[in-house]
């Protein structure tokens, strides 16, 4: 097996006496595409900042490519690409002109970086908004030019913080593929997010970080089968009667998760439970039998729902 | 050497890195280097998107101010102006000239090294997308100071070249006022860069900064008239003041102003002090600030 890319080891921030990251260790390999999943506030961001060699650690081992960021940070950062959560085009300057600037950045030379310049406004669907104002884009647009600028060095691991957030579901979709690409040229990416089909999308493997620990690790559909069941049956019986029929499903399905506004049942059978609920003389407003999801499992490991 | 465990000493088998740790130790030259030039050319650029702006305020305002002080004010003062009693004065206008081309420079710095700082580091965090480049915080502020500088010569150079049109200047050695103001404009901006970075929102400082730090220095620090003209108790502002220190070493450079060596000597001194504190100070909360 080819060595890692990255490796940290009981990796810590703190920022005086919270503790954003609380040891997290974990390995990603070349050509991985891993997540960090975790709802705001779990440390995945700052993770991202210290495997991006910018922010230091405060303890635990770090190592990406092989070296240490902090004796290198500017060796490391030179084979990296960075989409950070927020977007930090300079507005200042055109959409060309952000690609042309950054990639000298890296010290390439001026040619090479029109032409790649060039190439990324077409992979980036941004060909024609080349002379356009950084401003006047949308926020689809922008993140687009924002990964194409992270890919100006032609990078080995690419760094994705929340990288749909904020985005409608088409503008969403339109980045994925783009990403989908990338992985399938054999891009390194890492990426946090919060939602479970974007994870479940674009990781081959992930995992589930909560008050800057690992909660669980695995591929997607380990996760699932580990920590979840096959199908999810999703009853509603009104918000104020949720509680008092819940007691009455005692015993349906391998377990029960109460919600405020919906009872979840774990089945291997959600069709059956159903009929096993209406058979008890229990008549939900609405009801949907789906299969588990990165979301249940969040709630199983948390007890909480990744989005409130 | 002792301390490398077994496993490790395999695994870093001696001689050549793993070829990507390589690549990345390469790549890494060129930014380490260069990087402070990347970041100036990269202002550069922005400064093309105001040009318009810059050369019309570099040329309007030493047209306006000379010919304002020198046809306006400079007809009602008839006396030759003296800078200390006793010595020997000169025409108003001359006498005030480098004073205008130091706080000219003054003004480009603290245009430059305010608004844009906050700009950088939170209005449009365009320097933390440079910290996740190879670029390192100190050369960030390196090459601000760069760009910043090339605009601070050129307009003095221009501001020079009116202060020649309207006959200010009898020295020869007068060219050196540019380096003079440049150097003053850098002692206050490089303090101001200093400050800007530590702010975490701006609820109105700078304009604080502007209306009560710049404004009243122009006013205090020999720049209309000599320093001995204040009060006693009012002349250490223009001690502390870069603005004072950039006037009387632009009149030394311009006319010949009378004033003791040592007294040249500590007006480089000072400013160059400033400028290398705000510089060094820069440098150290970008590196904090950025590297959270």
């Amino acid at each position: 097996m080819p060595a890692p890319v990255i490796t940290a080891r009981d990796l810590r921030k703190q920022y005086e006496d919270v503790a954003a990251v609380d040891g997290i260790s974990f390995e990603v390999s070349p050509g991985e595409s891993f997540g960090l999943l975790g709802p705001n506030g779990a440390g995945k961001s700052t993770t991202m900042r210290m495997v991006g060699a910018v922010s230091t650690r405060t303890s635990g081992d770090l190592e990406i490519l092989g070296l240490d960021p902090n004796a290198h940070g500017p060796d490391i950062r030179s084979q990296l690409g960075v989409v950070p959560q927020a977007d930090n085009l300079d507005t200042e300057l055109r959409v060309r002109e952000n690609l042309l600037v950054y990639g000298r950045y890296f010290g390439l030379p001026r040619r090479t970086i029109a032409e790649r310049a060039d190439e990324l406004l077409a992979f980036a669907q941004l060909e024609e908004k080349s002379k356009a104002k950084v401003d006047a884009l949308s926020g689809g647009m922008k993140r687009r030019l924002t990964i194409a600028r992270a890919l100006i060095n032609d990078p080995r691991i690419l760094l994705l913080d929340e990288p749909t957030t904020g985005l409608d579901p088409q503008a969403r979709h339109i980045l994925w593929d783009r990403l989908f690409r990338l992985k399938e040229q054999g891009t390194t990416l890492v990426l946090t997010t919060h939602y479970m089909d974007e994870a479940e999308q674009l990781c081959d493997r992930l995992i589930v970080v909560d008050h800057g620990r690992i909660m669980a690790e695995g591929t997607p559909a380990e996760l699932i089968r580990a920590h979840s069941s096959r199908e999810v049956l999703e009853v509603r019986f009104g918000a104020d009667r949720n509680a008092e029929v819940a007691k009455r499903l005692e015993g349906v399905g391998d377990r029960i998760e109460v919600l405020p506004d919906r009872i979840l049942v774990y089945s291997a059978n959600g069709e059956a439970e159903l009929v096993r609920i209406t058979e008890a003389g229990l008549h939900p407003i609405t009801s949907l039998v789906r299969r588990s999801s990165l979301e249940d499992v969040f709630l199983r490991l948390t007890g909480r729902s990744l989005i409130e | 050497m002792s301390a490398e465990s077994p496993r490790q000493q395999a695994t870093d088998a001696p001689g050549a890195p793993r070829p990507e740790t390589a690549r990345a130790l390469a790549a890494g030259t060129r930014p380490r280097r260069f990087g402070a030039w990347y970041v100036a050319e990269h202002r550069f650029r922005v400064m093309r998107s105001y040009l318009q702006t810059m050369l019309a305020t570099g040329i309007g305002s030493p047209i306006i101010y000379l010919y304002g002080l020198g046809a306006g004010l400079a007809s009602l003062i008839d006396a030759p102006v003296a800078s200390q009693p006793g010595a020997e004065g000169v025409p108003y206008l001359v006498f005030v000239a480098p004073a205008l081309l130091a706080s000219a420079a003054i003004t480009v710095a603290t245009e430059e090294f305010s608004y844009p700082i906050m700009l950088g580091y939170k209005w449009n965090p365009t320097f933390t997308g440079m910290h996740a480049s190879p670029i390192r915080p100190g050369q960030i502020v390196d090459g601000i100071v760069i760009s910043v500088t090339v605009r601070i010569l050129a307009t003095s150079a221009v501001y020079y070249l009116f202060m020649l049109l309207f006959g200010a200047v009898p020295s020869p050695l007068g060219y050196l006022a540019v380096l003079a103001a440049t150097l003053g404009g850098l002692a206050f901006g490089h303090l101001l860069m200093a400050y800007v970075s530590t702010l975490e929102q701006d609820t109105g400082q700078i304009a604080l900064v502007m209306r009560f730090l710049v404004l009243p220095m122009t006013l205090f620090s020999g720049t209309f008239f000599p320093l001995s003209q204040l009060p006693w108790f009012l002349q250490p502002i223009g001690w502390v003041s870069p603005l004072w220190h950039a006037t009387e070493l632009s009149r030394v450079f311009a006319y010949g102003y009378p004033e003791p060596l040592w007294l040249t000597v500590v007006h480089v001194v000072v400013l160059v002090a400033m400028a290398a504190v705000g510089w060094i100070a820069s440098r150290r909360i970008a590196a904090r600030r950025l590297g959270r």
